[in-house]
């Protein structure tokens, strides 16, 4: 079963250099061994939300507004897709997953993916 | 009521957690077990009537159960959907061995404890799903139980079963390393059902009976299956001990009584003893945590003939302890009590006056309420009528206004 953990943080601007680079050898680590499972579906850390831009067709129209759809303290950053066996296990990824620049600011969130059927090709 | 229809009904009572345990197991799936199991019952019902109760009926509804359940799954695997397939193969393969499914696993009802009690649902639905799956209640008696509507209540399980199915919550005994936490979540779930049924709250007696029932079964049960923790164990025990007391500790009128006026031979001596049992042998293990503190603490209550015999001082000092491993203002307030009365008042109403002077029990009705009980042996009545006031304006709970009210009533009569 494919689960998505949603990693958010508090967006740090301030962070030092030295506090990125823990937070990104622990998701080196985390990457390097879902990998070499075999379970990494995909990761990618996502751009500040200043630079969201939400999209809302309402009444027929477009509105589009500048930032996320939800200011909250805590930003979406970023995203791994793991296929795990059990929430369990997808729950022991996400404890191993960074949540922010300063350390322990944030929280993952971890959604199983919903399944559908196959699609067939448009075009064979 | 018809003898078959008993029977049914303790069947279900006593041993629906087992025989849904075994059927989630070889259905993967919460809803099919469930109601493969009531269809089982309900057929329980028409065929016991016309051919007799069998020799072994906790057997007969697990193979009828089984039955259904590849019902359900040739009629799913018309629809041939991939999962259904799979499920539908799986309890053809399972069919095999229908000798074993009528001898359960221990270790299902174990899976299921911790499937219930899994973290990633939420505390009332962990409660609700253990009562419903391995409690044997109807989810009208737990609603009523918790005077929560039905529906809400039905909503709750509904939702906590589907979480199970789609994030796919394991049905398994966790590993070693999760171990030590998941048992002391389950541990937490079992004691808040039991607490539920012993508090003094209004809602449906009966009903308030069964949940400490069934919730020292389940103590039971994980006592059983893990044999060698001393919290499990300690935890039985103390359920035992506090629900010994059960026919004390009101009277007939539905007032309060507290453990001091208890008439002590009402006491349920078969639970204190066996309760005792459990506490010495957990204690025994020479590994302490807070279940097998609070047990040993009723257990020196209990021990004692009358109140006056209570050894408050070894009470002191296990509360000391605790207060020390597991500090809450709650625990300290109750380490002040023992202390008041195995040393001094004025040493304990000192420390109980510190306690508050943080503020943070100022609306806890029970501070103002032990506060204004050694204020009472201390002679002390106005003040202590002011501070059962202030206790009787912070509860809601009728029982326990009754009692306050009581107090305050009796110092009325003292100048």
């Amino acid at each position: 079963m494919r689960y998505m953990m949603l990693i958010y943080s508090q967006e740090m601007e301030t962070a030092t250099p030295q506090a990125r680079s823990v937070v990104a050898a622990a998701h080196r680590a985390v990457l390097d061994e879902t990998q070499l499972r075999g379970i990494l579906r995909a990761a990618d850390p996502l751009e500040p939300s200043e630079m969201a831009t939400t999209v809302r067709v309402q009444d027929g129209g477009v509105v589009v507004t500048d930032g996320p759809f939800a200011e909250t303290k805590e930003q979406l950053a970023g995203y791994y897709i793991l296929d795990c066996e059990d929430l369990d296990e997808a729950l022991a990824w996400a404890a191993k997953i960074p949540t922010g620049c300063a350390g322990a600011a944030g929280c993952v969130e971890v959604r199983p993916i919903r399944q559908m059927p196959a699609r067939v090709p448009v075009n064979g | 009521m018809d003898d078959h229809h008993a029977t049914v009904e303790s069947v279900f009572r006593n041993e629906s957690g087992r025989i849904i345990a075994g059927l989630i197991r070889v259905s993967h799936s919460f809803d099919l077990a469930e109601e493969a199991m009531q269809d089982a019952f309900a057929a329980a019902v028409v065929s016991w009537r016309a051919e007799g109760v069998p020799a072994n009926p906790a057997a007969w509804i697990t193979a009828t159960a089984r039955r259904k359940l590849i019902d359900y799954a040739r009629r799913e695997q018309t629809r041939r959907n991939n999962e259904d397939q799979l499920l539908y193969e799986h309890v053809l393969r399972s069919h095999a061995s229908e000798e074993e499914m009528s001898r359960p696993f221990e270790d299902d009802r174990l899976r299921l404890i911790f499937t219930c009690c899994h973290p990633a649902i939420n505390k009332e639905a962990q409660i609700a799903l253990t009562l419903r799956t391995l409690g044997g209640l109807t989810t009208p008696e737990i609603a009523r139980a918790f005077l929560v509507p039905e529906s809400t209540l039905a909503q709750r399980l509904v939702r906590a079963q589907r979480k199970i199915q789609q994030a796919r919550i394991p049905y398994e005994v966790p590993s070693p390393d999760r171990m030590p936490e998941r048992l002391s979540a389950a541990q937490a779930v079992l004691y808040l059902i039991f607490n539920e049924g012993y508090s003094a709250s209004s809602g449906d007696n009966l009903v308030r009976r069964e949940l400490c029932a069934d919730a020292i079964r389940l103590a039971r049960t994980l006592t059983e299956l893990m044999p060698d923790n001393p919290e499990s164990m300690a935890l039985l025990a103390l359920m035992l001990l506090q629900d010994s007391r059960r026919d004390a500790r009101s009277s007939r009128d539905g007032q309060l009584v507290t453990l001091e006026e208890q008439d002590r031979s009402l006491w349920h001596l078969d639970q204190i003893a066996e309760g005792t049992r459990l506490v010495e042998r957990a204690l025994g293990r020479r590994n302490v945590g807070p279940y097998q503190l609070q047990a040993a603490i009723a257990a020196v209550h209990a021990e004692a003939r009358t109140a006056e015999e209570t050894d408050w001082k070894q009470i002191a000092a296990l509360y000391g302890i605790l207060n020390a491993s597991q500090g809450s203002p709650i625990v300290s307030l109750n380490h002040a009590v023992a202390i008041a009365m195995s040393e001094s008042l004025d040493r304990g109403l000192a420390l109980i006056d510190d306690l508050g002077s943080t503020g943070e029990l100022d609306s806890y009705h029970l501070y103002h309420a032990a506060r204004a009980d050694l204020l009472r042996r201390l002679g002390r009545n106005r003040e202590a009528r002011e501070s059962y006031n202030r206790g009787l304006a912070l509860t809601t709970n009728a029982v326990e206004l009754r009692y306050l009210r009581r107090r305050i009533s009796e110092l009325d009569v003292l100048p």
